[in-house]
């Protein structure tokens, strides 16, 4: 079974409680090999950068396995409002 | 012949003398990919990448957006150790740091994170301060904003 985004969306949604999340497929032809994540969570609040990405990890760390490439950024929703301005 | 021979050359040259690659290849090599190993790598000198590819020739993107935000802080006497020359340590070190991908940064024997996580920082200034926190002054603090003067 090759990992799609909306998967990957659909978990990282589930578990980090995400409200808003974009996941993009960035290898060639789709193919599910690489990823470009965005999160927005609450989860985030309080940790840095290091702890976030973690948290993330931890959650795809089956499905990293199989991935070749991996991007995230991780916002708190704070953080994206402000983006959003 | 001799044209592999000075390639070869000109290749362990730059990789230096603490390479990976000529560790691997001298009889008292540890096993390259153990904890002890890579823990001896990290903590031999301040600023050490894990990355595809050497400095001067990175082979992939986020390797060379690492090796390039390095050069901007003028940070240029680094080890870089290559994974694709050794599986061992390829493996090894997404084991020691717990992280899955490369490229992996470590500034005095700590785990700073990867590509991603170095442009947040870069973007963010914090870059600068974790150089500072070991010792290293970066460029950027030298750069005069306001000025037309453009030669180093």
């Amino acid at each position: 079974m090759s990992i799609t985004a909306d998967y990957i969306k659909e978990k990282l949604q589930r578990e980090l409680e995400a409200t808003h999340i974009d996941v993009e497929d960035t290898s060639p032809n789709h193919c599910g090999s690489a990823f470009n994540v965005t999160i927005v969570s609450a989860k985030f609040e309080g940790k840095p950068l290091l702890q976030r990405h973690r948290l993330v990890n931890a959650c795809l760390e089956e499905e990293l396995k199989d991935i070749h490439a991996f991007s995230q950024k991780t916002l708190t929703p704070e953080q994206w409002q402000k983006q959003q301005k | 012949m001799s044209r592999l021979f000075l390639t070869t050359a000109k290749f362990l040259r730059t990789q230096g003398p603490r390479s990976s690659f000529l560790r691997a290849l001298s009889s008292e090599a540890a096993d390259t990919g153990s904890r002890e190993h890579i823990d001896g790598l990290v903590k031999k000198d301040k600023v050490v990448v894990f990355m595809k590819g050497v400095p001067q020739q990175p082979m992939c993107g986020f390797s060379n957006a690492v090796v390039q935000i390095l050069r901007m802080h003028g940070v240029d006497n680094y080890s870089a150790y290559n994974v694709l020359e050794d599986e061992n340590l390829r493996q090894g070190i997404k084991d020691y740091s717990s992280w899955p991908t490369i490229p992996q940064l470590f500034l005095s024997g700590e785990f700073v994170g990867g590509c991603d996580i170095l442009l947040q920082m870069h973007q963010s200034g914090d870059l600068v301060e974790e150089l500072q926190k070991v010792g290293i002054r970066s460029a950027l603090l030298d750069k005069q904003p306001d000025t037309d003067k453009d030669k180093q």
